[in-house]
């Protein structure tokens, strides 16, 4: 499998762990992200996850390759829903096979940290009284304006 | 008779919004307090650069006859009223340091209309009609009340102008007067000025999410003479209400992260990342 994929339709972390079986690993050490009910106080509905998958598949392989390298791991990936998700649904997807347990957690953690903070993918939630927003645009929005 | 013109250029300001200091900036190919005092300097019989007591020994200053600032903390009417004090026969020419787009011709049609019966003789913005008071001729008469406008508490030189006998005119060069106090401003300024600049190109923009949404469009192709990602995106601004400014962003050029000051070339691709929200 790529090491960073987007996926349109709902991921399936069987297959995609199935790819990651490796004879020398000793475990194996998988992440999911849910889409949850309630951010910062507000009921949420549902979500829309949008990409610049063109830069976005570039630096989510990096990521993964950063990973392998820094911890010493044997196979790892990652898989980012794109697309409408409604709650309890899985966001994505990060798994790592590795000779022992330790460096297995710690890259899964890597990956997905650095997912978060370095990859142009945005989400929008929908809220229960029907207002929507994208998440981490709409209040820097308003520096300090006089 | 008619005061004597001497030349006062501001540049005593705390260049809060642009976070660097404006009279160093370079606009024509050398720091721009430079470039104001050699202009002023050709149509007056002797120029000044105001500034506050901290900044007499500055780099940017030190090499200039000044008029240093005694009241220092009050805005420009400090330097304006600090100039008619020092020198009460003479009638200053007053200007801010952060005018790019102004030049002789604009300050010689000031002083050929010239009122010297009036306190002052002003443009009118060619914003919102109100007198400009930082390219502006101010009568040795303006001393006394500029004075005791100040001792009142109040510091505004516009409105000062406003309720004082001035000659307003229209500017011969509408654009003349824009001044620039952000980053993004310097950018357009910067852009507007250079010969090469001017050279226009094509590039693609591609919105996501939020920019997406506030451009009405997924993307776009322009022809701009912007130089740098940072240009085009203060331009682009202008057509779309983008609500996060460049400091909220990042740039992609042609799917690679890209630097803000990077040249633009004809054909680029450029996408501006807003925060991220993934996982």
């Amino acid at each position: 499998m790529k090491a960073f994929a987007f996926s349109q339709v709902p991921l399936t972390p069987d297959t995609y762990r199935a790819e990651l079986a490796d004879p020398a690993a000793g475990g194996y050490a998988a992440f999911e992200g849910w889409v949850r009910n309630h951010n910062e106080g507000h009921a949420v509905t549902r979500l829309e996850y949008e990409a610049f998958e063109a830069l976005a598949n570039k630096e989510g392989e990096r990521i993964v390759a950063e990973a392998i390298t820094r911890f010493g791991v044997l196979r790892a990936a990652c898989v980012h829903r794109v697309g409408s998700l409604g709650i309890g649904d899985l966001a994505v997807w990060v798994g790592v096979s590795s000779r022992h347990r330790a460096e297995a957690f710690a890259a899964c953690r890597y990956i997905i940290d650095e997912v978060k903070h370095r990859v142009p993918i945005w989400k929008k939630e929908h809220y229960e009284n029907g207002d929507s927003g994208w998440v981490n645009c709409e209040r820097c929005a308003h520096p300090h304006e006089h | 008779m008619t005061a004597t013109l001497f030349g006062l250029v501001l540049a005593g300001g705390a260049s809060t919004r642009m976070r660097t200091d404006k009279a160093a900036l370079q606009y024509h190919g050398q720091p721009q307090l430079q470039w104001a005092f050699d202009l002023v300097s050709k149509v007056c019989a002797a120029s000044f650069v105001s500034v506050r007591p901290d900044q007499r020994d500055d780099a940017a200053r030190g090499s200039y006859p000044q008029i240093v600032d005694r009241q220092p903390g009050t805005g420009p009417i400090a330097g304006i009223s600090a100039a008619l004090l020092e020198h009460p026969k003479a009638a200053w020419l007053v200007l801010a340091c952060d005018l790019p787009f102004l030049t002789e011709r604009t300050l010689q049609h000031l002083i050929a209309h010239r009122d010297p019966h009036k306190i002052a003789t002003a443009y009118r913005s060619a914003h919102d009609g109100l007198p400009e008071p930082l390219c502006a001729i101010w009568e040795p008469a303006a001393r006394q009340p500029v004075l005791a406008y100040v001792a009142s508490g109040k510091q505004c030189p516009r409105k000062f102008l406003i309720n004082s006998d001035t000659a307003l005119l229209d500017l011969p060069e509408p654009q003349a007067l824009d001044n620039v106090n952000t980053v993004e401003e310097f950018g357009l300024a910067t852009a507007a000025l250079r010969p090469e600049g001017r050279t226009s190109k094509t590039v693609r923009i591609q919105y996501y999410a939020i920019l997406r949404e506030q451009a009405g469009r997924s993307e776009e192709t322009v022809d701009t003479s912007a130089g740098t990602p940072a240009e085009l995106y203060a331009e682009l601004r202008q057509r779309h209400p983008f609500q996060l400014t460049s400091a909220h962003l990042k740039v992609a050029l042609n799917s690679e992260f890209g630097d803000w000051q990077t040249p633009l070339k004809h054909g680029d691709t450029v996408v501006f990342i807003p925060p991220v929200a993934g996982g």
